[in-house]
């Protein structure tokens, strides 16, 4: 069928190579060298990855990867997380399931990001894949204990359930019993999101017991302090370890039963959950604090002395979230403590008061990023911010891959100079050559974009909100920033010239939201009309977009690229802008 | 570029309300849109425009400060103990026409409570014995335990009590006989 070239290798010496190609973007180079390199690495790929469900349909991945074993897919657009998305938007991934259960019995892996998994979902996976092996559901939602009780009796092969950041309808603790006794394969169990009050600690507690290869427990709230002793006391080879609330009375024998079983734990290298932490028992994890490389206090309501006396002890430290109870005083000590740190989040604890209610302000980053030379990836919430700050945040971290500031009121200004933070965010691009992921805030020009598109050349997904002054900076990111994938903006005044001088470049990208801005139903249809691949998306709840003049701005709009053409499963209110001049309505 | 004269229009129509009020704000915008104004006027008018209706406030605007709606949700509980810095509960007693509130992180024990709460309702508590429950007074005290279950007051540690108790009830005597009252 292909003509062997004298010096090609048979196919088999072809594959065994294209095995040791492990990540999907290199796969992908090595599909396009040519017919039969196609042909060959198409026949041996394990791991598939969608990045949007709706850029390719099931029957087309099917068709093109005939013996995948794990699959990765994502649904709805980031800007779900903090509700711009109405429910019932989309993402639903039972279609997925139901082609995927007739042509692939042998599946060992789904993950889903921000996807809609309901129970009939969950029912056909524990149907259809014997030999199913992992399960990663991050921020889905739609699904409840019942779906999850169906996969903890079917899936003897389970190795990972986890359900990070989950919307989990809790209706009975009960699922965890429908483990069968003779079930021991468990390696890696998330259940934080989970609510129910009534948990079932016996069938947790006999789960952990006989899954003698368990390595990672993330426990939900409703697991009382004085049970983990129980649970912990069978698993000490646990590596990563989320507690429940982390409150009792104070009684000194709970105390020395959860410091004596913590300290057993020789491999832990990972601590989250702390909900309703008392300080009182935090000194029981100072014996495993040495080896700890990741932290998780995002929840924990203690003050910087409490926190400063914990990250002292922990100088492994490679990834910490906690809240902005830290002040800059805590991370200070963070700085000269941790020199291993390479992530960091710190979150608002009072995000809707008008006044600050600690001391975390631009210091506090600072100091970190002066301190800590490895440090890569930063969220940070904060009420202030100055050029100044950002400018040496950026000379003396060039090494940032992430860096995400929200300011927590929009549109504040410098707060030395009261100028905008263009010139700050400007040196942040500047300096940090391989920036991949920008999220920006505060009081920004034109000039910021300017900044962005012209320095910002490994940058992959932006975040932008009450930024800007006209199309020219949406023109700027867009015209400039080589290896943008993900753009999205809310709330600034960026209109139609912008996008439709750009319309080619969305082609390149994985997709565009953009919600509170000025681009009219008129650019939209026209959009939709001139790019047959991609979709063009308009969300509006306010009635159908012709109701209005065209020259209306439309409320949210979702561009990505399809080679699956428009979806049929919208709702009411998302319309599909595409060839036929008129609107498809759902 | 075919919206060029469009443009002026639409710019000043700019809706920078919240979302699903947006017919208001754009009928608002429509009646200050100038045609001969270029694209920068524009945008000044629609800014204009938008501190005349009111910008909202930052609690209101949807999705901001970017917080995922479980640390949200993590962070309220937690404040309104935080907030008020206290273990506040509703006392309420048969007869009385209403509630009250106290802070039971104000009182180091049992005595200290009972004497506030004779102060508050103006009556006696009587005397407590583990085996007999409240002897001597009209009216007895329960609470409402976590598990929604009513409870005489003063049988579990101090520190156990302040922690389970959601709830104060002074009940008459003769209706607290199946606490373990003695008749």
């Amino acid at each position: 069928m292909h003509k062997k070239m004298a010096f090609s290798f048979p196919d088999e010496v072809l594959e065994h190579v294209f095995s040791f190609i492990q990540s999907d973007k290199d796969r992908n180079a090595v599909s396009m060298v040519c017919k039969s390199w196609y042909e060959i690495e198409r026949w041996c790929r394990r791991k598939v990855f969608v990045g949007n469900c709706y850029a390719v349909s099931p029957r087309m991945v099917i068709r093109r990867f005939p013996e995948f074993r794990s699959i990765e897919l994502k649904g709805k657009p980031h800007f779900a997380d903090f509700n711009l998305v109405p429910d019932g938007w989309g993402g639903y991934v039972f279609p997925w399931i139901a082609e995927m259960a007739g042509a692939y019995p042998w599946l060992e892996e789904i993950r889903l990001k921000r996807m809609v998994v309901t129970d009939e979902s969950l029912e056909l996976i524990a149907k259809s894949f014997k030999n199913f092996k992992v399960l990663v559901l991050s921020s889905c939602e739609g699904f409840s204990t019942d779906g999850l009780a169906a996969i903890a009796a079917s899936c003897k092969n389970l190795k990972e359930l986890d359900l990070r950041d989950c919307e989990v309808d809790d209706l009975s603790a009960h699922w965890l019993s429908h483990f069968p006794e003779t079930y021991t394969s468990l390696v890696s169990l998330n259940i934080s999101c989970l609510g129910s009050d009534e948990a079932s600690f016996s069938a947790l507690e006999r789960l952990v017991h006989r899954c003698t290869n368990l390595k990672t427990l993330r426990l939900n709230r409703a697991v009382p302090l004085d049970k983990i002793a129980n649970i912990l006391r069978h698993a000490p080879q646990l590596v990563e370890f989320g507690t429940g609330t982390y409150t009792a009375d104070v009684r000194p024998d709970v105390y020395s039963d959860l410091a004596g079983v913590l300290s057993s734990c020789k491999e832990l290298k990972s601590l989250s959950g702390f909900w309703d932490v008392i300080p009182d028992y935090l000194p029981a994890i100072y014996p495993v604090c040495s080896k700890l490389t990741s932290l998780n206090l995002s929840y924990a309501t203690i003050q910087s002395p409490d926190l400063i006396k914990l990250v002292s002890h922990c100088p492994n430290l490679q990834r910490l979230l906690v809240l902005d109870y830290i002040e800059d005083s805590g991370l200070e000590v963070l700085a000269s403590s941790c020199k291993d740190l390479q992530e960091l989040r710190v979150f608002p604890s009072d995000p809707f008061g008008a006044e600050p209610n600690v001391s975390l302000t631009e210091q506090g980053l600072v100091a970190v990023s002066l301190g800590c030379p490895k440090l890569q990836s930063v969220l940070y919430f904060c009420r202030r911010m100055s050029n100044e700050a950002l400018v040496t945040i950026a000379r003396s971290r060039p090494n940032f891959t992430r860096f995400r500031l929200c300011i927590i009121e929009p549109k504040t200004a410098d707060y030395l100079t009261l100028e905008p933070l263009d010139v700050g965010f400007g040196a942040i691009v500047q300096y940090c050559k391989d920036l991949r992921r920008l999220s920006l805030s505060g009081l920004l020009t034109d000039r910021v974009f300017e900044y962005i598109g012209t320095y910002a050349k490994k940058l992959e997904m932006l975040s932008v909100a009450f930024a800007g002054d006209s199309d020219l900076g949406l023109h700027h990111v867009l015209s400039g920033c080589e290896s943008l994938r993900k753009l999205e903006i809310r709330d600034c005044p960026f209109g139609d010239k912008a996008l439709l001088a750009n319309a080619a470049k969305l082609e390149t990208m994985r997709s565009l939201w953009m919600s509170s801005c000025a681009v009219s139903f008129a650019a939209c249809k026209l959009l939709g009309q001139k790019m047959p691949r991609l979709n063009v998306e308009v969300i509006d709840e306010r009635g159908p977009p012709d109701s209005r003049p065209e020259n209306c701005p439309v409320d949210k709009l979702y561009i990505y690229r399809s080679i699956a053409g428009p979806r049929f499963d919208m709702p009411p209110f998302v319309w599909t802008m595409d060839e036929d001049s008129g609107l498809r309505l759902s | 570029m075919v919206f060029e004269k469009d443009l002026n229009l639409y710019a000043t129509e700019l809706r920078l309300g919240l979302p699903g009020s947006s017919e208001e704000s754009i009928r608002i915008s429509n009646k200050r849109a100038l045609p001969d104004m270029n694209d920068d006027s524009g945008v000044a008018a629609a800014k204009k425009c938008d501190q005349e209706t009111a910008p909202p406030t930052k609690a209101q605007v949807v999705g901001w400060p970017p917080i995922r709606s479980y640390r949200k949700n993590s962070l309220q509980t937690k404040k309104t103990e935080a907030e008020t810095g206290g273990m506040y509960v509703k006392v309420s007693m048969d007869g009385a026409p209403y509630l009250r509130k106290i802070d039971l992180k104000v009182y180091k024990g049992y005595p200290e409570l009972f004497k506030a709460m004779e102060d508050m309702f103006k009556f006696k508590v009587g005397k407590y014995s583990e085996r007999e429950g409240y002897n001597g007074s009209e009216f007895v005290p329960t609470y409402e335990d976590k598990d929604g279950d009513w409870m005489l007051v003063g049988d579990v540690p101090w520190e156990m009590f302040i922690n389970a108790c959601k709830r104060l009830r002074i009940v008459r005597g003769s209706e607290a006989r199946g606490l373990g009252c003695v008749v």
